[in-house]
């Protein structure tokens, strides 16, 4: 069974520490500006989103890079960059339609999240996010959840409606 | 090198000069950072008895080597400089995103010098360092200042600055950032203010390091789930905010209410956490690396009350709501939001309105003085006196000066409530005798932020101590002040000490700076910091007569609730506290106690 990175943009509480998560265990160093993961913060609207690479299953980063080093991790069934492949050429960069693969310039790989599966398939923000904004769960418990949140609410209408 | 940069950015105001200089590791090393290596710098440089709102004043605006990092709540920064308010030391902490911003720049602090012939802001991006006209800027609220700034800057830039008051150099004035966050007490802004500088603007990407990243990790993941897991920062915060407190100190009749006239307040529950969380929260939010986000996002959404923002918080609602009696809770929640956009300290403002009041109940200022009746309770008049003490518009030009000022100018400056000129938070010490010991020697002025003994005093953390008695208060104190100074100066908030202590601070730090501390050290660097902000207030002339409490506070008991009839007994413990201190009876610290702390 896939795990995803299942995110909940009505829990994010806007701390960003899933940034300093992210950056410390990739690169070894806090620096929120290279994290995998990204806050964008509407402080004016009170809404706080991270977004993450969403582990498309035809992937166009994968798709387009001429060096092949965007490779599937079977298990996961999440993509991931293989350093010694990637030659910084930017192909996917341009591809992605969610700006979830980037490159840094004093590095020149591409760089996307891997579901930290390029260390031990553990997600170091899933373990900082302290409300659960962040899950990392079976592909189907994630579209379960929803299903049921939204079966939840329908409920609540119609004991409104019928009450 | 770890936690800290290892370098600090000087701007002269004057010249417009700015230098990079590397972080003297010998002092880092003794004071840590933030609140404690930023007054060792600004004691070393300044004259403790200078004019504060003069040139030769300065602003050290300090992070600390756990700002930055995964560290729960490791986004503080700290205003540090001599008060305008107080004529005391000044160290007044904010969260919100500024702190990060400032270290990804290159900097463990940033010195303000001298003063800039017009007004200006400083744009720091990366290593580069700009000072622009802040022409387009000055006269704007805080919250129209950030976005034009942003618009002129970089989209991810983060801003610190004043609001209008600041400018106006307005004694109640804070620093404001992120529009909603404040380092708000001792009229930092002021003194910003008088320097030109409107804001500072910073977008910085250099990583931040740590000496052992593992060990530090592993630190930082506990600290977070015992943050987590603790009744008070894992739920009670972030559910209620900070004001989950105003039913549970009214209970116990310490809720300072009419200006310190009464100890319960009879419509608490109308400005209660749990009210403000029915009718007008929108969601909680946190700071940077905050695991808790006890921050109230709320919006009134119709009426002549009508706005959105943050806030108010306890201390907050509580100067504006139960300090001055009114129970209108939009219009708290509007005179909150006043203060943000003008850039204005919540409870200075709150308390110079409440002092004003009760002088105007009294007869003590004349109804033409203020231009309208002004009595407790009076939603629309808190409203309008906020507003103009902001924008310096009539009376409200006397209330920007802060409570002690209103009072000593209609001659009564016993009614002012509070210490060396600074109001009193939310507790009357009357009814918890640790307060009355810690707000007289608060080398800040009255404040609940040096020595917070309503932790034992009512939810029993460490230990459970009676409220109304004295024994063991003056040790509590200390114990508490210098734990306080020891966690202001590593960079996190002091909120964290309710889910964990000194010992988990202590492994952060290590963890970050290998440094070798010890936690006996730590709480030493604590007591250090403590004696040296002594040391300056008095060589600024402050003695142990400025150690004592308002008329009111040690001689009239509370006349209603719980905690009817008691009075501070300062007296009982203040000597004691001299004592533990290794100060003489003159409250000055031995040279054995300064050599101790290697201070001499």
């Amino acid at each position: 069974m896939a795990k995803v990175l299942a995110i909940h943009p009505d829990r994010c509480t806007a701390c960003r520490a899933c940034e300093l998560a992210c950056s410390m265990k990739h690169y070894g160093e806090f620096n929120p500006s290279r994290s995998r993961i990204q806050v964008s913060l509407f402080l004016d609207e009170a809404v706080y989103i991270p977004t993450a690479c969403t582990q498309c299953t035809e992937a166009w980063c994968a798709k387009i890079c001429p060096t092949n080093a965007i490779l599937m991790d079977p298990k996961y069934m999440a993509y991931y960059v293989d350093d010694n492949k990637c030659v910084g050429c930017k192909m996917c960069v341009l591809a992605c339609p969610f700006g979830s693969i980037q490159l840094y310039p004093e590095v020149g790989k591409a760089e996307k999240c891997d579901l930290c599966l390029s260390i031990d398939g553990d997600p170091e923000c899933v373990k900082f996010c302290a409300p659960k904004a962040l899950e990392f769960v079976d592909e189907d418990t994630s579209v379960k959840a929803k299903i049921l949140a939204t079966a939840k609410k329908l409920k609540e209408t119609y004991r409104e409606v019928t009450a | 090198m770890g936690g800290w940069t290892g370098q600090i950015l000087r701007v002269d105001l004057t010249t417009g000069k700015a230098t990079k200089e590397p972080l003297d590791m010998k002092r880092a090393r003794a004071y840590i950072g933030g609140r404690g290596l930023a007054t060792r710098y600004l004691l070393d440089e300044i004259d403790p008895k200078v004019d504060p709102l003069s040139p030769g004043n300065k602003v050290i605006l300090a992070t600390g080597p756990l700002s930055a990092t995964s560290a729960p709540t490791g986004g503080r920064y700290m205003v540090v400089t001599k008060s305008p308010l107080t004529g005391a030391v000044a160290c007044s902490n904010s969260g919100g995103y500024v702190a990060p911003e400032i270290k990804g720049c290159g900097y463990d602090f940033i010195v303000l010098e001298g003063k800039a012939s017009g007004p200006v802001y400083l744009w720091l991006h990366n290593d580069k360092v700009e000072i622009r006209p802040a022409d387009t800027v000055w006269g704007k609220i805080v919250h129209e200042s950030e976005d034009i700034l942003r618009a002129a800057t970089h989209e991810d830039a983060k801003i610190l600055g004043i609001g209008p008051a600041g400018e106006r150099q307005a004694l109640v004035a804070c620093v404001m950032n992120d529009k909603e966050r404040a380092a708000g007490r001792s009229g930092v802004g002021a003194a910003m203010g008088s320097k030109n500088l409107k804001a500072i603007v910073a977008r910085g990407t250099i990583p931040v390091k740590v000496a052992r990243p593992k060990e530090f990790m592993t630190a930082c993941l506990d600290a977070v789930n015992k943050l987590k897991a603790s009744p008070v920062t894992g739920q009670g915060m972030p559910t209620y905010g900070t004001p989950v407190m105003y039913n549970v100190i009214n209970a116990h009749g310490f809720l300072p209410t009419k200006n310190f006239q009464f100890g319960t307040f009879a419509d608490c529950d109308k400005i209660s956490g749990e009210t403000l969380r029915e009718k007008y929260l929108v969601r909680n939010k946190g700071c940077f690396a905050c695991t808790i986000a006890c921050a109230r996002v709320t919006a009134v959404p119709s009426g002549k009350y009508k706005g959105h923002g943050e806030g108010p918080e306890y201390e907050s609602g509580w100067a504006l709501g139960a300090a001055t009696g009114v129970s209108d809770l939009p219009a708290v929640i509007k005179a909150n939001y006043l203060c943000n956009e003008l850039g204005m300290d919540t409870i200075e403002a709150g308390v110079a309105i409440a002092t004003a009041m009760e002088l105007y109940e009294r007869g003590h200022i004349p109804e033409k003085d203020i231009g309208r009746p002004l009595r407790f309770g009076d939603a629309d008049a808190l409203v309008e006196m906020t507003g103009k003490m902001g924008r310096g518009e009539g009376f409200g030009a006397i209330l920007a000066l802060g409570g002690y000022r209103v009072a000593e100018r209609y001659g009564h400056a016993e009614l002012f409530m509070g210490v060396k000129k600074q109001a009193f938070p939310a507790y009357d010490s009357r009814g918890a005798q640790g307060m009355a010991v810690g707000y007289a020697t608060s080398n800040r002025g009255a404040c609940h932020l040096r020595g917070y003994t309503i932790s034992a005093e009512v939810f029993g953390m460490p230990t459970k101590m009676d409220p109304g008695a004295t024994e063991g208060k003056a040790a509590i104190t200390k114990a508490f002040q210098d734990t306080t100074a020891f966690v202001d100066a590593t960079g996190v908030c002091l909120f964290t000490t309710f889910g964990i202590g000194a010992p988990e601070i202590h492994t952060l730090l290590e963890a970050a700076t290998a440094q070798g501390y010890t936690l006996d050290e730590c709480l030493n660097i604590g007591e250090r910091i403590w004696n040296m902000e002594r040391q300056f207030n008095l060589r600024a002339g402050f003695t142990a007569g400025d150690d004592t409490l308002p008329p009111r506070i040690l001689h009239e008991g509370i006349p209603d609730g719980p905690a009817k009839g008691r009075v501070a007994r300062l007296g009982e413990m203040l000597p004691e506290y001299y004592q533990l201190r290794g100060w003489d009876t003159s409250g000055v610290p031995t040279s054995e106690k300064l050599k101790a702390l290697a201070l001499a």
